[in-house]
């Protein structure tokens, strides 16, 4: 039986199995139900200080849905707690003593003033917490008052908070990063120079679910009037592995703990993010979906998966699939793959061939010896992937790779052994001589 | 023969009132909104779709179900019509199991067809009750006419498609209401609250089609009027014949018509005035023969017997058909045909039915093995025929009893166009009535050379 117990940045906890700071998380009734339920950890939702903000009271979530009402995507205009900030650390406390084993992190935004940051980690280290998370990434309502991704946007406030606070306390500060920038390892550098922990990503896209075309006004509306909210779920999860992966092979940020967040929804998905570097995931969109029993699937899915692939604890997969994220000048331009179709499986939908016929490159015929029938033309087959992708049978289309020596025939070149990349192609004018790896 | 037996058990109202309404509701309960945009979801938008094949009036069904999916019922509806002027009722009536569900790739895929039929309902059905107005514009009126002989779906295909066109037509029909076995000959649960008539007052809302009702070729025109009247005539006149079982005693109470008696089914306006018989024995092994045993059986006859010559395999009523009828407490007995009938006073009172199989040349021969049973009601369900009285002895060229004609509908005789159930090589089927009617129309116009 797989070792699923995970320590982050030296906070310990049963399963790498976090909720993420957000409703999930803001009182002590729900985390109490969340470690019930069998959650390894919580960032506690965010804790401000001066007076509690105020929420609107109309809806404050939007979100994007499958035919089916499959929830995927959802968007929300909620801040930080509205709770006083005394009852929430009261609480904090309290559960901490009476859940020692779990991770009971706290996610903190306060203005961009020294003596801000210094006080309220002071009252945070009292509640015997294991962590602070700093929120850079709310993208709606705090960013106005120069705060969340106001900060998480400049780089050089990132650093300087994050050094603030390590000065300010003894415990972990992990710096949760907004996905509403260029270019990620920018932040994540900056949260490494000033001294953070670890990094945790992603936080919410902005956006804008839908609009409501009777009323002519976004989606969630108050009163009539939008704003954009902050997207998660599924439908965010490419894009946070991106980011994610982005920060794993960085070389100024390698090493770097990541707890990753964005749409992970199953163990699958856990999975897929410690793969690409990931310690931990948090997760809260597919809590706020289904309820907190689906962290059961989650364990055990990981447990047999790490059973089956005979990895005894998580440090043995953390991280195994960042070598294998390059850049595209690095990938083998002597590897040669065509699509095919199995007829076996195939049901005659022709949904690949209309797809690269009025999409791509015409290379998939409609009849086989006259009869209905879809079929890859090999000498027009650039292995794109697009038939793969569209066919509704899973399995039925898959790209076969060419073993070196036989003759591609769309362009009548022997397929080489060798690998040969952009960086010494004829056509790169910037090209050398041996390729670079 | 005749037979000292007791009297006929035959009764009206042999169910409690609210019974009726539970027997003869809705078949297929249609698709609530989200039912729908679940179904449609299912549908893969195949390239030159093998379900858009298979229908014979070639409605892009990929179109339509994805305009459903996008929340488009009016649309999905418009691109219904537009090949379809009837697919309100055929997609209550079409054997979808053996056309478009049948081609559907889902089935090579798991078996299980996108609900092709329902989908249509659930987008026509939105169309025809909030509809503003009529489906189509008229062109500009060209000034030709056309009559058109028989209002069922051929004859009311044709009229739309020609009134759509700009042609002024007009529709006779023999009976007092236009829709065909529409309205009088298809089973009561597969078209409910008068479906039909309303669909009939959906396809006139185009305008341009006067009808005359009640008005019979023979009787009370002659097609040599319509020639003189009009630029071009539809025959759509349907099969007015029925096949005879050539049996003795034939003519006995009791012994009936399945299509008369559905006609009459259709039309009463309280279903427990029908005469109903305790033990019934329908022969034939087409549609007819179901929709009859099944009407039977839910008012209330206590069995109800299908005798067919052959076996399951070669019953032109479909397997979902078949099993419908099983369902519904019907005993299908294969390999029998009527031998005798026996009866006294006038009445029917038992049927000897005669074992059958294959001969050896394929024909149909008897074992000599009978069996004897009692009955209240036998109803002849074997075939109806093309009575060509009515056109005078202005008959245009049959083919094997019914008028020939080329692909566009155009009979032997100039001017006249026909299609539908009286045409050769018909599939007795609506949605192929629907087809022969707007093929006929299309043809019709290009003949004006306008």
């Amino acid at each position: 039986m797989a070792d699923l117990s995970n320590s982050f940045v030296g906070i310990k906890s049963p399963n790498p199995f976090w909720l993420a700071s957000a409703p999930p998380t803001d009182k002590e009734y729900n985390v109490v139900r969340a470690f019930q339920a069998g959650w390894g950890g919580v960032v506690w939702k965010t804790l401000g200080d001066g007076d509690p903000v105020v929420n609107v009271n109309g809806p404050r979530y939007g979100a994007t849905h499958g035919k089916d009402r499959q929830l995927t995507g959802f968007n929300n205009i909620e801040l930080i707690t509205d709770r006083p900030l005394q009852l929430n650390l009261q609480e904090i406390k309290r559960v901490k003593k009476n859940w020692p084993d779990r991770a009971l992190v706290v996610s903190l935004m306060v203005p961009c003033e020294e003596e801000n940051w210094a006080s309220i980690l002071k009252l945070v280290e009292e509640t015997e917490a294991d962590g602070v998370e700093l929120n850079f990434g709310c993208p709606h309502g705090m960013s106005e008052r120069g705060m969340g991704a106001a900060v998480g946007q400049v780089p050089e406030y990132i650093e300087m908070v994050t050094r603030w606070c390590k000065k300010h306390t003894r415990m972990p500060v992990i710096v949760k990063l907004t996905p509403n920038i260029t270019d990620i390892r920018q932040p994540a550098r900056a949260a490494h120079k000033g001294g953070a922990d670890a990094v945790s990503l992603i936080n919410t896209v902005n956006s804008i679910t839908s609009v409501d075309l009777d009323a002519m006004a976004p989606e969630p509306a108050v009163d009539g009037k939008g704003t954009h909210g902050g997207y998660c779920g599924p439908a965010v999860k490419p894009m946070a592995l991106n980011m994610v992966a982005e920060i794993a092979r960085d070389a100024e940020t390698r090493g770097l703990p990541i707890s990753g967040i964005g749409g992970v929804t199953t163990w699958r998905d856990a999975a897929e993010f410690m793969a690409l570097g990931a310690g931990n995931v948090q997760v809260c969109t597919a809590a706020m979906t289904y309820g907190f029993k689906i962290v059961e699937e989650m364990i055990s899915g990981l447990s047999d998966w790490m059973d089956e692939k005979g990895y005894a604890s998580i440090d043995q997969f953390v991280g195994r699939a960042v070598p294998n994220v390059t850049d595209w000048q690095y990938l083998n331009l002597n590897y040669i793959a065509k699509a095919k179709i199995d007829q076996e499986t195939c049901i005659k939908c022709g949904r690949c061939h209309i797809a690269c016929e009025d999409t791509s490159h015409q290379a998939i015929a409609t009849t086989i010896n006259g009869d209905r029938g879809f079929e890859v033309i090999d000498a027009e087959c650039v292995g794109c992937n697009l038939c793969v992708n569209v066919c509704p049978v899973e399995g039925c289309i898959t790209m076969e790779a060419m073993t070196p020596g036989m003759v591609d025939p769309r362009t009548g070149r022997t397929v080489e052994p060798t690998y040969a990349n952009w960086t010494t192609h004829p056509n790169n004018p910037n090209r050398v001589a041996v390729p670079a790896q | 023969m005749t037979d000292v037996a007791s009297g006929p058990d035959i009764a009206c109202g042999r169910l409690p009132a609210e019974a009726y309404l539970d027997n003869f509701t809705d078949l297929h309960p249609p698709l609530d909104a989200h039912e729908a945009v679940v179904e449609a979801d299912r549908c893969y938008f195949c390239f030159d779709a093998p379900c858009t094949q298979a229908c014979p009036t070639s409605i892009d069904i990929p179109l339509f179900i994805r305009q459903i999916s996008t929340g488009n019922d009016t649309g999905s509806a418009k691109t219904i019509f537009a090949s379809n002027i009837l697919g309100g009722m055929c997609a209550r009536v079409c054997p979808t199991e053996t056309l478009c569900e049948e081609a559907c790739v889902r089935m090579e895929a798991e078996g299980k067809p996108v609900k092709i039929g329902l989908l249509q309902r659930h987008a026509t059905d939105h169309f025809l009750e909030t509809r503003p107005k009529s489906f189509a514009t008229r062109a500009p009126e060209t000034g030709k006419t056309v009559a058109i002989v028989g209002g069922g779906p051929a004859g009311l295909s044709c009229a739309h498609r020609l009134a759509e066109l700009g042609h002024a037509v007009t529709i006779y029909d023999a009976k007092e209401k236009l829709g065909g076995l529409n309205e009088y000959g298809i089973a009561a649960y597969k078209t409910v609250d008068g479906f039909a008539q309303a669909e009939v007052d959906f396809i006139l809302s185009v305008g341009g089609i006067t009808v005359e009702a009640g008005k019979a070729l023979g009787r009370d025109f002659t097609l040599a009027d319509l020639k003189v009247k009009h630029d071009a005539v539809f025959l759509a006149m349907g099969l007015a014949g029925v096949n005879a079982l050539r049996l003795e005693g034939e003519e006995m109470e009791g012994v009936l018509d399945a299509v008369d008696y559905i006609a009459r089914l259709r039309q009463a306006d309280d279903l427990a005035t029908l005469p109903v018989g305790r033990r019934v024995v329908v022969i034939g092994g087409g549609m007819t023969a179901i929709d009859i045993a099944v009407q039977m059986k839910r008012l209330g006859a206590e069995d109800v017997t299908i005798a067919y010559r052959r076996g399951a395999g070669e019953m032109k009523a479909s397997p979902y058909e078949q099993e419908l009828a099983l369902t519904n407490g019907v005993v299908i007995r294969h390999w029998m045909r009527p031998a005798a009938l026996i009866g006294a006073h006038g009445r029917v009172s038992s049927i000897v039915l005669e074992g059958t199989r294959p001969g050896d040349d394929g024909r149909l021969e008897g074992t000599g093995e009978t069996l004897r049973l009692e009955v209240d009601q036998v109803f002849k369900a074997i075939g109806q025929t093309f009575l060509d009285a009515p056109l005078l002895g202005a008959v245009p060229k049959l083919e094997g009893g019914r008028i020939e004609v080329d692909e566009d509908g155009r009979t032997s005789v100039d001017g006249v166009w026909a299609g539908g159930d009286c045409v050769a090589g018909g599939e007795d089927l609506t949605v192929a009535a629907v087809a022969d009617g707007k093929r006929a129309a299309d043809a019709i116009h290009r003949s004006f050379g306008l």
